[in-house]
């Protein structure tokens, strides 16, 4: 159901969320507010009646990488374990928008990755092949197939780069990344959860091999369990319980246009040219580029790398050739090796991580809180979850989402 | 009523009247004349609509900060260009200009592309002074004067900035005489240069401003500066805001000074009865001016009186407006609801901000790069005062620089310049009618909205500006809340009960101003988007109907089809020639890296899976290199040249990351290593001749040297003449035949190959390109990086295990020790043979195990199709694909279900289906 | 876009460089002798950490010489203004 952009937004609600003082002791501390903490309070409130949960957010609430992505979602993953856990998390997108009673502008318009060498074609055949066989709705496009759904897409045998055929998930699409948060959050709050803003993370506390409890800008909190589900800052909140990640921060950024009159009806990616665009409800054409090369917590990137992606952009489509940029930003991503996230236990007990979902973790938010509540619920890691254990890379039983799939986002 | 052209006055060239249409009616403006000033002198009142509310709307202001008068503009050559600020855009003849409703529209002129020509420069300057005005002139006089290499950029057609809107004094002189003086000057200065029409949008780190030109005249239409300067002098001046009532938004309410700037500086009336409306002394000598000019001055009304205007009336056009609860008809409101420093640039600089009380704004307050702000930009609103903080601030940043010593010069005195004195604002004026009033009151014009959206979000429980702006899209357009900032920051810091500063701003983000994207991209478009490469003998590709892969940069002839041939049949018949008789391929892309010094050898033992260092000088051996992940990265031959002298090659696409991986490797991890290495991948060009005639070939081309198969044998190399032509031949094979690479300077690359196809006539040498190479070598097994391997096979998946040592360590060794990597089940490289020897099973297929129920999802995979083909040797199709615990499996058989719904069965086998033993490379 | 000095050709703009992450970093003497969890490191964890960071780069597009330089990872500000060989 490709919705049509509207310059009207759904009206938000009334009310999302008090403004608690943080309580001295809670069962389960989250550290970070963005998506994937918000969720994971949700549902371990919902599915695991477990509401004596803090999410303290040193910042604003879901003010980091979930105030900045491109909010694309697909499930279409090569490997069995990404697809299975991507897959969790689409068909909670499909339900979000009822479960949570919020417009989240959920947009089921398709996702295109398109291939440029016959390299790219044999990857994109390999994991299309894979989705179907998996179960999900992974298609491969000709040429004619991609004019039919997308026919600004620039076609021609003379671009520097031709496409060659692209893969396809009619059930990927976008939503709006605040609008997602701040159902989360809402939802949290209604059930009990304490959302607390301004409240920095300083040190964990730990005493005989367990974490008890956190120390804060806004004063000591003791835990239950604690779950760092920092992103680009996951690996400076492990540290401070002496818990080592392999994780490197990097910036990743993005821009987007002006307000137009709808003209680009589906999410196109490119990976080989480093840029993927979609057109937001509003009707402004949101766009993101590859990774900054250097480690980063500064929250903007090299402009050499936007000049590459408009570049890019236009070589695809053309017609983009006159829009504007009208805001350019950046956030910060925690990129594992193998570009898969890391979730579960730590050497520490009763400290948790989620972390590691680099450039692509937005379209997980749903399933990323529902295992990461399961895991801080049971203490066991959740089914799904399990391969993304941090001892992989210790075994060498690495998820390479970087290499073989060869797709961002 | 609207606005008239004054019958004098102003800075346009009445002698130079220029066409356009606004919404299809006809207009004339003058050269000198933005797009508003046009439209307000034709007596246009509504240039656009709300985006939500479809109100209609009118010009607010003189520039950037316009949040209306929004238009597409369509260029007399036919480009169309949306969202422009009617403000910004320089009159010309023929433009097609259409009011929008909040958003522009993409076009194509015609069926052509857009090439929208533009061109980057780069510059270094020790001084950038950003803004012409009084006091950027003044910081540029100071800096040019003291011989620092001066760059000061403004966005408008002229030097002068506000004075092109005044009626200022400078000792006594109209202070636009001054402005004409010191431009004339600064023009003079030999390291000084002025770019007009010239915005800097971005303030990065490490000093890098962007700046974008617009060049109407030129034969590209814009350049983006990218420009590092030592030292940065900003003077952006300041917006001056509106006022927040019900009604705020009826065309005909406009900023104070941009009412003034059309009068003064475009000859324009812009109404004929006016309420003034102001928070400050900015409009001192508004009335005085308005009145001159013949309009009707109805009320002043300064919020320092406690008086203030409430609401309005009318319908395309202001009517009359409440003051004090009493209409007071008027089709002019003139705003001036203080002032806001454009601080934009220094906010990207990541200079901090503080809140000014007597102000009544945000004020630079720290710079953290080498940033100085002057003039009203730092909240200095007198004249005299721009030009005494300049003058200061731009030899202060020239002596920064190490030129001149810091003293400003002097500056032309100011008489009665205005100054502001202390602003007493009124973020929104309380309707009569109470809450409900608050949805016409506008915050942000050009996203339509009001103090009541601000109300419903710190109600929601919103308490931070930055979710304030996203729940009321406050700010997030294009004008990104140059005039709603501020005014929207105090009124959420008053509903929720704080002081006016206490929210602060949201994060200003470049770019300053919108920008196009084909600015941005330049001109790395098309083919300058990435270079092509070729070989030195593409010529002869292109002349024989070669298709073309694009392999990394690199164009490479995939087949040579002939006439009404299609690719299967070329392929086919290019593959028969090379295992029958004699085919040639163009090999020059392989990377080549020179390998130089004493421990060369030992170098490749570390860099390779596989021993290096006791290779004999004039022999060849095939490598595989791991990354310390122990996964496969590279493979090739490297043939000892001299004890202290390798010769490598690389697959295509890794020959610069190969370069770059040999070179860290020696530079920091092992320096004690006497080992250079060069790439000579541009200075060979290769000739392989492939096949049974392949010895017949160069024994004719190459008399003088031996090629019988005992004085040449397989994996040695010999320097020789061929053709007359100083070469290194290599017998090497990746087809499994008899086959020698010939090397040759690239210079001498079509020369060799001629002669090769000449010599090869009589064998009916063919010409082959990388799909029959990829066919001949999976027939024997060979990977090719990237295909067969993705970052996650390693060289025992690959069956390699004999390219392994097991005695000396290499990088990624110990990696190859892991519990995962013992695993018996590991996906291992084997061939498929289906069962229908017709079925093509398609690359990248998955494969389940034989007997698989394929009906429920998820089906199990154990692996996939690397490469798949027809096989002109064995008349039959094959594949080569990773299945798990491929190799106790040869014999068995597996299922390759594809996307149609149907499936290809085929059996399992070594992945060697031609020529197990290696018997036809000897010829 | 960064402006990295190489300490053999001078400052830069950043598109000559490529990055090499964690600088200091040896790669061990002996890896037979190391655990999984000990290689494991090696291979995959490097700092991340906010503020100074010692880090690596390369000047690819001009001398092609490996260098250390210590840059504060808010701010990108380098700090050791003439960066050690
Ligand atoms: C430009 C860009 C584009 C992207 N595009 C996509 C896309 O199209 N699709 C997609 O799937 N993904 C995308 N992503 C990735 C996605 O945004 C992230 O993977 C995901 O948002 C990360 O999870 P999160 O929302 O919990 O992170 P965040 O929103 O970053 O949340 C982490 C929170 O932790 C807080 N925190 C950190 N340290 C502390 C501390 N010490 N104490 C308290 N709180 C702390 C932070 O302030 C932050 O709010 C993109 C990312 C970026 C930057
Ligand atoms: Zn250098």
């Amino acid at each position: 159901m490709a919705a049509t952009p509207s310059p009207h937004l759904p009206d938000h609600p009334a009310h999302l969320w008090r403004n608690p003082d943080p309580k001295p002791a809670y069962d389960v501390v989250i550290v970070g507010g963005g998506g994937h903490g918000l969720a994971t309070a949700y549902y371990l409130a919902k599915n695991h009646g477990i509401t004596n949960v803090a999410v303290l957010e040193r910042g604003w609430l879901a003010g980091g990488n979930m105030a900045r992505n491109t909010a694309i979602i697909r499930s279409n993953y090569l490997w069995d374990e990404s697809a299975a856990i991507y897959e969790h998390s689409l068909k909670l997108w499909e339900e979000l928008p009822a479960e949570l009673d919020y417009d989240i502008l959920f947009s089921q318009r398709g996702v295109m990755n398109l291939a440029h060498s016959l390299g790219d074609v044999r990857a994109g055949q390999r994991r299309v092949s894979a989705n179907r066989l998996n179960g999900l709705d992974g298609e491969w496009l000709e040429p004619d197939d991609i004019a039919r759904i997308c026919p600004i897409v620039n076609l021609s045998s003379d671009v520097r780069y031709p496409v060659l055929g692209a893969t396809f998930q009619p059930r990927g699409g976008i939503a709006k990344h605040d609008h997602v948060a701040w159902a989360y959050a809402r939802a949290a709050d209604a059930l009990g959860v304490d959302l607390i803003q301004g409240c920095e993370v300083t040190g964990i506390d730990v005493a005989d091999g367990r974490a008890v409890g956190v120390q804060t800008s806004r004063g000591p909190i003791s835990a239950g369990r604690v779950a760092i589900v920092a992103a680009g800052h996951a690996s400076l909140v492990a540290a401070m319980a002496g818990v080592a990640l392999p994780l490197q921060s990097h910036p990743l950024q993005a821009l987007v246009s002006e307000l137009l009159e709808p003209i680009h009806p589906t999410v196109v990616m490119s990976n080989a040219v480093h840029v993927y665009v979609s057109q937001a409800h509003k009707g402004e054409l949101v766009m993101g580029a590859g990774i900054d090369s250097y480690n980063s917590y500064a929250q903007r990137g090299s402009f050499h790398v936007i000049e590459h992606q408009l570049a890019a952009a236009l070589e695809l489509f053309p017609i983009f050739a006159r829009a504007h940029v009208l805001r350019t930003w950046a956030g910060i991503v925690d990129v594992a090796p193998d570009a898969s996230p890391i979730i579960g236990p730590t050497p520490v007990d009763e400290l948790f991580v989620n972390c590691g979902w680099g450039t692509g973790g937005f379209k997980a938010t749903p399933a990323s809180g529902w295992v990461m509540a399961a895991t801080l619920a049971t203490g066991e890691p959740q089914e799904l979850a399990r391969p993304y254990a941090l001892e992989r890379f210790t075994t060498g039983a690495l998820i390479d989402e970087h290499g073989a799939a060869g797709v961002a986002h | 009523m609207s606005g008239t052209r004054a019958p004098s006055d102003g800075r346009i060239d009445r002698n130079r009247p220029l066409s356009f249409t606004f919404d299809g009616r006809a207009m004339t403006g003058f050269a000198g004349d933005t797009l508003a000033s046009a439209l307000m002198a034709n007596g246009v009142d509504v240039i656009g609509r709300g985006i939500y509310t479809g109100r209609p709307r009118g010009i607010v202001a003189a520039g950037v900060e316009e949040p209306n008068a929004i238009v597409q503009v369509e260029r007399a050559d036919g480009v169309s260009e949306p969202s422009l600020r009617a403000t910004t855009v320089e009159l010309e003849e023929g433009l097609r200009v259409q009011s929008l409703a909040g958003r522009g529209r993409l076009e194509s002129p015609g069926d052509a592309v857009d090439a929208g020509r533009f061109d980057a420069r780069y510059a270094h300057c020790d001084v950038l002074v950003v803004g012409g005005g009084p006091a950027g002139l003044a910081a540029a006089l100071a800096a040019g004067r003291s011989g620092a290499r001066t760059i000061l950029v403004d966005a408008d057609t002229e030097l002068g900035g506000t004075l092109l809107g005044t009626r200022d004094e400078l000792d006594r002189e109209p202070a636009l005489d001054w402005v004409r003086a010191a431009a004339g000057e600064l023009a003079a200065l030999p390291e000084t240069t002025i770019l007009l029409r010239a915005t800097a949008i971005a303030y990065h780190d490490h000093q890098d401003i962007l700046v974008a030109e617009r060049r109407p005249d030129a034969r590209t239409e814009g350049r983006l500066w990218h420009i590092r300067a030592g030292q940065v002098v900003l003077a952006t001046g300041a917006h001056e805001r509106l006022i927040v009532f019900a009604d705020n938004d009826r065309p005909g309410i406009m900023l104070a000074s941009a009412a003034l700037t059309y009068l003064h500086r475009y000859g324009v009336v812009p109404g004929q009865r006016a309420v003034i409306y102001t928070t400050n002394d900015s409009t001192r000598t508004a009335a005085a001016e308005l009145t001159e000019a013949g309009i009707e001055i109805v009320d002043v009304v300064d919020s320092r009186d406690g008086r203030a205007v409430s609401g309005s009336e009318g319908g395309d056009r202001l009517e009359a407006v409440v003051v004090d609860g009493e209409r007071r008809g008027c089709d002019l409101l003139l705003v001036s609801g203080g002032w806001n420093p454009v601080v934009h640039l220094f906010s990207q600089s990541r200079g901090s901000l503080r809140w000014d009380d007597g102000l009544a704004t945000y004020l630079p307050e720290r710079a953290v790069q080498a940033t100085h702000v002057a003039g009203s930009a730092n909240g200095v609103f007198d004249l005299d005062g721009c030009l005494r903080e300049g003058a200061a601030v731009g030899a202060r940043a020239a002596a920064e620089a190490g030129f001149g010593d810091g003293r400003p010069p002097v500056m032309p005195a100011a008489d009665g310049g205005t100054a502001i004195g202390r602003v007493a604002p009124i973020w929104f004026v309380p309707a009569p009618e109470g809450e409900t009033a608050e949805a016409r009151m506008f915050v942000d014009l050009e996203r339509d909205a009001t103090v009541a959206d601000i109300r419903r979000a710190t109600g929601a429980g919103l308490a931070s500006i930055e979710h304030i702006k996203r729940y009321t899209t406050i700010g997030t357009a294009g004008d990104q809340g140059k005039t709603s900032g501020v005014v929207a920051s105090a009124v959420a810091a008053a509903l929720l009960g704080q002081e006016p500063g206490a929210l602060g701003v949201p994060t200003f983000r470049a770019p300053y101003v919108p920008i196009s994207f084909a600015f941005i991209a330049g001109r790395d478009r098309g083919a300058l988007s990435d270079p092509i490469r070729t070989t030195s003998i593409q010529p002869w590709h292109v002349a024989h109907g070669a298709v073309f892969e694009d392999v990394g940069q690199w164009k490479r002839p995939r087949f040579f089809p002939r006439a009404g041939e299609s690719m299967d049949a070329a392929v086919l018949r290019e593959c028969a020639a090379a295992r029958t008789s004699v085919g040639v391929m163009d090999a020059s892309t392989l990377g080549k890296i020179d390998l130089q010094g004493p421990d060369a050898g030992d170098f490749l033992d570390r860099v390779y899976t596989n021993g290096f260092a006791k290779l004999k000088v004039g022999s060849c051996r095939y490598g595989v290199m791991c990354r310390v992940d122990g996964m496969v990265f590279d493979d090739g031959v490297t043939s000892r040249l001299a004890d202290d002298r390798f010769h490598m090659t690389t697959t295509t696409g890794n020959a610069a990351p190969v370069l770059d991986h040999l070179e860290e490797w020696l530079q920091t991890e092992w320096p004690e290593l006497r080992v250079r290495a060069t790439s000579v991948t541009e200075q060979w060009a290769t000739v392989a001749v492939v096949g049974p005639r392949s010895r017949d070939v160069l024994a004719v081309l190459a008399p003088e040297l031996d090629v019988s198969a005992d004085g040449f044998p397989f994996m040695t190399w010999r320097e020789s003449v061929v053709a007359g032509l100083p070469a290194r031949v290599f017998r090497i094979s990746f087809s499994g035949e008899l086959a020698y690479e010939i090397n040759v300077s690239t210079w001498h690359g079509l020369a060799m190959w001629e002669e090769v196809m000449a010599a090869g006539e009589r064998f009916g040498i063919t010409p082959y390109g990388t799909e029959a190479m990829h066919v001949l070598r999976a027939e024997k097994g060979y990977p090719i990086i990237g295909q067969e391997t993705d970052g996650t096979v390693t060289p025992q998946d690959l069956g390699m295990e004999w390219v392994v040592s097991k005695t000396k360590p290499f990088i990624g060794s110990r990696s190859h020790r892991r519990a995962e990597n013992r695993r018996p089940d590991r996906k291992q490289l084997v061939a498929l043979l289906p069962l229908n020897p017709d079925a093509l099973i398609p690359e990248g297929n998955q494969l389940v195990a034989a007997g698989t129920d394929l009906g429920s999802r998820p089906v199990p995979m154990i692996g996939h199709v690397t490469s798949s083909y027809r096989s002109a040797f064995l008349g039959r199709t094959f594949a080569l694909a990773l299945v798990r615990g491929g190799r106790e499996r040869h014999g068995e058989a597996i299922v390759a279900p594809l996307a149609d719904g149907t499936t290809i069965e085929a059996w399992i086998t070594d992945p060697v289906v031609v020529d197990p033993d290696n018997a036809r490379r000897d010829g | 876009m960064l402006l990295i000095t190489c300490p053999h050709c001078g400052p830069r703009d950043e598109v000559e460089f490529r990055y090499g992450g964690q600088a200091g970093v040896a790669s061990p003497a002996d890896p037979e002798a190391l655990d999984d969890a000990t290689w494991a490191r090696y291979v995959f964890f490097r700092d991340n950490p906010k503020g100074p960071f010692a880090e690596r780069w390369v000047h690819a597009a001009g001398c092609r010489r490996w260098f250390d330089a210590v840059r504060d990872t808010v701010t990108n500000q380098f700090l050791d203004p003439e960066p050690r060989r």
